[in-house]
């Protein structure tokens, strides 16, 4: 029997098999923010410890950094803490960091790739969930906490049991105006937010070998909302493509010779998976979600859905706590909802092509009056692109507001970047959560062409729509 | 680490699903250094219901947290495990449990049990009814006890011989360093570093 991608990769990596079932893994980057981390340190230097490969450790400043004047100091006195902390920490232990004002920082998810450092084959950790993005370049990527921060930063390893293998094929190709962000939403909401739970997902099939490495970003992202572990893509010409155009790659020879063992890289057609998921990409359209999680999505086209709707009961209650909080009618249009911001940007969607894709529907148009729509860079060379390209008159002139900081910003709004209670905004992070854009915010996740369009007329929209 | 053999206390039923990191912890708490301190954060949004399950004082000593399917979703913010055990959880049952959420338990020796969801509901009635009642969390005999029942469930062997032992995983991995060392020898040139 042959094996799947994400087996060969693990059984690449393993350094030792325990004796209970578990698999030390050999981790080839550690990447790191100021969240989670301090606390790790802290242990580290408690127990004598020190770092075994700062040369394979990265840091970023993501999370709590400000967005409109990187000059100013975070206004947060536990957050700028943490950023005091994570500048202490990696010069102490020697760790390169792309402090704000660096022109390599921004979000973790995207710098890391941006600068070339992720690779097919290689096994990559971060002290965040969505570190699962970086699958997109076939490498084995797993979000951890802080503890295991700490034990892949005294030993370079972790131990970790096999996960089994879920492949998810998209035949087809996506109809006009469909992203990876409609196709994620779909399949969330087809298999549930822990359809992938324990599972490594490989997204395979024509049209997701059509998707762009940034596009196929988006996809491996919201691999954790379907609640797996890691989502990955074996790796193509387009994947090589973009490697070739990055920073810090191996020359002539050793480029050659990487590039042999990466065309390697992909799943036997003997292997077996653990479980299957087929969807067609011709039966997709553009997606958002209504709930307050992710697997509570539906077509925009579609009417918010009744608690009775569901014939589970749990999904019933669960319905009914999620309309409440949202403030939803069932049978309203989605097309009806009406919100008060628009938030683009994140690691989910916060890339240039995002800000492209944005800036073609807001061409000519104006946001609407009495909204806001807020654009975040994923990095500053994500935001230095976008002015190269003019993107920043686009958002100027439709009225948008073109953030000079790169970070989380509203994702996680642990920055002063939040919505107030009760306020409700399209958005294309990656998570609804009650909260999660503020206390008592309301988030429905979109692509960010919808929430272009979204900005435009002040209800959900699809550029289609305008 | 501390070590947990058998734990015995009251139990708070959480008749929710999908109670994902942020609602466990909102993330306007995440912004502490510290692994301790989190006890007033836990469930904070939450707790601000008169009618939330830990504000009955029936409920507030509890030490047991049952839960719905897919407890611990979404971040990996290790500071949800901190909070449940400053508050004073040392074990929580539930039928499914978000991946990474369940990594840091067990890493911090918060005992994370897996039960049939029927059990989870006759637990839940079984606490309700009686507040009072202990639940034993038995991670030496792998069972837990309430009501005159037995529950049996199961643990990677790994995870469990370090909770029972309050063993530092760090420290047993560093035991292999000739592996890794050898291992990091093979290793491919051309694989990027950072520095
Ligand atoms: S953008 Fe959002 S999801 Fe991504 S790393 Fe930042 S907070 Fe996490």
């Amino acid at each position: 029997m042959g094996s799947t991608l994400a087996q060969k990769v693990w059984a690449s990596h393993v350094v030792r098999q325990g004796d209970a079932g578990d698999d030390l893994l050999y981790i080839d980057l550690q990447l790191l923010h100021e969240v989670n981390t301090p606390q790790a340190f802290d242990r580290l230097r408690a127990s004598g410890r020190t770092v075994r490969r700062p040369d394979l450790t990265l840091g970023t400043e993501d999370h709590n950094t400000p967005t409109i004047d990187i000059r100013r100091r975070i206004e947060d006195p536990e957050g700028r803490r943490q950023s005091e902390l994570m500048r202490s920490n990696c010069a102490e232990f020697g760790i390169p960091l792309h402090r704000l004002g660096d022109s390599g920082q921004g979000i973790v998810h995207v710098i890391a790739p941006e600068q070339g450092l992720t690779r097919p084959g290689m096994t990559i950790v971060c002290c965040d969930s969505h570190t699962t993005t970086l699958g997109a370049f076939g490498a084995l990527a797993f979000g951890i906490g802080a503890s295991q921060v700490e034990h892949v930063l005294a030993t370079q390893t972790l131990p970790m049991r096999p996960l089994k293998n879920l492949s998810v094929t998209v035949d087809g190709r996506l109809p006009e105006g469909v992203t990876a962000k409609d196709l994620i939403l779909a399949l969330i909401a087809e298999i549930g937010t822990a359809g992938g739970q324990g599972h490594i997902i490989e997204y395979r099939g024509a049209a997701v070998t059509a998707l762009s490495m940034e596009a196929r970003m988006t996809l491996c992202n919201m691999s954790v909302e379907a609640g797996s572990r890691a989502g990955l893509i074996a790796p193509d010409q387009c994947t090589f493509d973009y490697l070739a155009s990055r920073p810090n790659m191996p020359t002539s020879a050793a480029w050659e010779a990487e590039l042999a063992h990466w065309r390697t890289l992909r799943t036997d057609d003997d292997a077996v998976f653990d479980k299957e998921v087929v969807l067609n990409a011709a039966d997709l359209s553009p997606y958002v979600s209504w709930g307050t999680n992710p697997g509570q999505s539906i077509p925009l086209t579609a009417k918010v859905p009744a608690p009775d709707d569901f014939a589970d009961e749990e999904a019933r209650t669960a319905a009914e706590r999620a309309l409440a909080y949202m403030d939803l009618r069932p049978g309203t249009e989605m097309r009806d909802v009406t919100v008060d911001a628009v938030f683009l940007g994140s690691c989910t969607n916060g890339r240039i092509e995002d800000l492209r894709a944005a800036a073609d529907v807001l061409r000519g148009r104006k946001v609407t009056d009495g909204l806001h729509m807020m654009i975040v860079p994923g990095s500053v060379q994500v935001r230095r692109q976008a002015e190269e390209e003019g993107l920043d008159r686009v958002f100027a002139e439709a009225g948008a507001d073109f953030r000079a900081g790169a970070g989380c910003s509203m994702c996680a709004a642990l920055n002063e970047d939040r919505l107030a209670p009760g306020q409700r905004a399209a958005s294309t992070n990656n998570r609804n959560f009650e909260g999660r854009q503020g206390k008592g915010s309301r988030t429905h996740i979109v692509s960010p062409q919808v929430a272009a369009a979204t900005a435009v007329t002040g209800r959900l929209t699809s550029p289609s729509d305008l | 680490m501390k070590k947990f053999t058998v734990h015995r206390g009251t139990a708070a039923p959480l008749r929710r699903t999908n109670v994902d990191t942020d609602q466990i912890i909102p993330v306007r708490f995440c912004a502490s250094t510290t692994r301790d301190g989190h006890a007033d954060a836990l469930f904070a949004d939450w707790r601000a219901d008169p009618g939330f399950v830990l504000n009955k004082p029936e409920h507030r000593d509890a030490t047991v947290l049952i839960a719905g399917n897919d407890f611990g979703t979404g971040s990996s913010r290790e500071y949800a495990v901190w909070a449940l055990q400053d508050y004073g959880f040392r074990a929580v049952l539930a039928p499914r449990y978000g991946d990474i959420f369940r990594a840091n338990s067990l890493m911090n020796g918060l005992v994370t049990v897996v039960l049939p969801a029927p059990d989870i509901e006759w637990l839940w009635e079984l606490v309700e009814a009686g507040p009072a009642t202990c639940v034993t969390v038995d991670l030496e005999g792998l069972e837990v006890r309430a009501g005159g029942r037995a529950f049996p469930f199961s643990l990677d062997p790994e995870s469990r011989h370090r909770i029972l032992g309050g063993i530092d995983p760090i420290g047993s991995t560093l035991q292999h360093e000739d592996d890794i060392a050898r291992y990091e020898a093979g290793r491919r040139p051309a694989l990027p570093i950072t520095v």
